[in-house]
């Protein structure tokens, strides 16, 4: 059947013939003819979209009549830098390096296993066992912690069951960290960020050490280090971009989160939380684009710092 | 890759952490067949199929589902096309803004959803377009291309470009070889990224909460009864409804993708 295809337009004079004769020749208009589409969507949509909400930000809003006008004013960022505005700011970032760092130890040892003590089918196993809460529903994800820390819900028929109330209401006391439920606590926030993201820690950091020649291992086992100076000095550092690769979706993704804050943990704005109030109930657009600059900067810090342990070779 | 065994230390934190992965997603599934229809008690009180007939005579619920798969289908389809093509042109010729390309294309899931979702809004805004169906798929389909172009690109570096141009060499033209060599190729990296694209829009809510305007899609409709905690059983059946169809793609494109390194005629890359 094909055979039959060719030839018959092997002849050469249909002009599908002559114009795919024409892009060979002229592979720049081959390329641009595949470009333009795709820049065209990206280009209009998606960068104008970023352009026209960044010059937003310059706009001013009028308290009394809610009103945004296309005044340019730089009043908006200046007012990122008042006490209020900033304690959010702070409150995001903390949180975000506290459960990228968490994410980093409770990730690595699954990594670690699944990159040294597996292969095979028990490999694919751990594989498809992290990508599928990783792909699972977010809202879902986030819902069903909602259940497991309600009263009367799972986590406290655990800790009732096993005896660990006197140290839960311990930890729910210290100020910073707990709350008056587990539910509305900041350790119950800052668990179902770990939970939901961890499986974008995991899979970097078993990236990196699967790609660890394992010469290296015998090497620093012949030259006399114990198992364990060989994971802390040839391991870990090695293993080091991975962390730092994995740490840049744990780190962006809770900045940027506004869902998980509204249903687990005390009241309170986040970043994301007072960008969708201020564009939403509040109606302020400029103040609204102002706040989306902070997670810009601050991820655009970031990944210079961790372009520097060399998260990009790892990504 | 090594003779010695793991420690306990390590297996216990390693499957633990299994454990823990996955067992709030067991919490979903058991609470989708609770008896119970008010709290979110346990253990749970018994076994039942009666929510599930609920949620689906439901009219907001099928509603819900509905525009979900419309806007994921038509936004997986989009995602396709531009994502295959950035693919074709970016994975072999080396041009000025090579780089900035495939960064932009990165760029709507490595920033934080909101930003491209306020950013969305505010152009809309300015435009003067009323968000609804149209918009919610504008926005998934920019995020969505990277999962197909990613999915795509790796299978074009592996595919040898002498198959390419054998082909030509042959006489076959520019749509025979892209429909009898490059198609067939890539038929199951394109089949799995387009999974993943519609598993992905399915369950997106952040982007989707400020393009929606009125409409609701299924992720939004769970939102919305959570703050709203009236009947829980509907909405823990269509929790785990949603965890299915989320879940599911990501088995499907592992098993289309696996094992692609042996591709017949991957000389070079």
């Amino acid at each position: 059947m094909n055979t039959v295809a060719l030839s018959q337009t092997s002849a050469g004079g249909s002009p599908l013939r002559r114009f795919s004769n024409l892009l060979y020749r002229r592979p720049n208009l081959y390329l641009s003819m595949l470009l333009v589409p795709p820049l065209l969507w990206f280009g209009a949509i998606y960068l104008g979209s970023l352009l026209t909400l960044l010059w937003q930000g310059f706009y001013t809003f009028d308290d009394f009549t809610m009103a945004v006008t296309p005044d340019l004013t730089l009043a908006n960022f200046a007012a990122l830098f008042q006490p209020a505005n900033f304690d959010i700011i702070l409150r995001t970032l903390s949180m975000a390096i506290v459960v990228s760092i968490a994410s980093a130890i409770v990730a690595f040892p699954i990594a670690y296993y699944m990159a040294r003590y597996t292969t095979g089918k028990t490999k694919a196993f751990f594989y498809i066992a992290v990508m599928m809460p990783m792909w699972a529903s977010y809202i879902v994800k986030a819902y069903a912690w909602t259940l497991l820390l309600a009263k009367g819900g799972v986590a406290q028929w655990f800790v009732q069951h096993l005896g660990l109330e006197p140290l839960l209401q311990f930890v729910l006391g210290i100020p910073g960290v707990g709350g008056s439920t587990l539910s509305t606590s900041h350790l119950g926030r800052f668990m179902v960020f770990v939970y939901i993201w961890l499986p974008f820690m995991i899979l970097p950091i078993q990236a990196s050490l699967e790609r660890l020649p394992p010469s290296l291992l015998h090497a620093s086992a012949d030259l006399g280090a114990k198992p364990r100076q060989t994971f802390m000095q040839v391991i870990l550092p090695l293993s080091v971009p991975g962390i730092a690769a994995g740490s840049i979706f744990t780190f962006s993704l809770t900045l940027g989160d506004f869902i998980v804050p509204q249903l687990v943990g005390p009241p309170g704005y986040f970043v994301g939380s007072m960008v969708y109030a201020q564009q939403g109930a509040i109606g302020n657009m400029p103040m609204a684009a102002a706040f989306t600059l902070v997670p810009i900067v601050l991820i655009a810090i970031y990944l210079t710092i961790v372009k520097r342990l060399g998260a990009f070779d790892a990504l | 890759m090594h003779s010695e065994k793991a420690s306990l230390g390590l297996r216990i934190a390693a499957w633990g952490g299994l454990v823990f992965l996955h067992f709030p997603i067991l919490i979903i599934f058991m609470y989708a067949f609770n008896t119970e229809d008010a709290a979110f008690s346990f253990p749970p009180k018994g076994f039942t199929l009666k929510w599930i007939g609920v949620a689906f005579s439901r009219p907001d619920v099928l509603e819900a589902i509905k525009l979900s798969l419309q806007i994921a289908s038509i936004a997986t389809l989009i995602a396709m096309v531009l994502g295959t093509l950035a693919s074709a042109a970016l994975y072999r010729r080396d041009f000025f803004g090579k780089q900035g390309i495939s960064l932009m294309l990165i760029l709507p899931i490595a920033l934080p959803g909101i930003i491209t979702g306020i950013a969305l809004l505010a152009t809309f805004k300015k435009l003067g377009i009323e968000p609804g169906m149209f918009t919610i798929i504008v926005g998934h389909a920019t995020f969505c291309v990277v999962i197909v172009y990613n999915n795509v690109i790796a299978r074009l570096r592996r595919t040898s470009h002498s198959l390419i141009e054998a082909s030509m060499d042959l006489g076959a033209d520019g749509w025979q070889t892209f429909r009898y060599i490059i198609l067939p190729n890539l038929g199951s990296a394109l089949l799995a990224g387009g999974m993943l694209a519609f598993a992905l829009s399915f369950d997106e809510i952040i982007v989707t909460t400020f393009t929606a305007g009125h409409e609701r899609t299924l992720p939004l409709w769970l939102l919305n009864q959570l703050s709203r905690p009236r009947d829980v059983p509907v909405t823990n059946v269509v929790a785990m409804l949603v965890m299915i169809v989320t879940m599911l793609p990501i088995l499907g494109a592992y098993y289309l993708t696996r094992g692609g390194e042996s591709v017949a005629g991957s000389g070079g890359k």
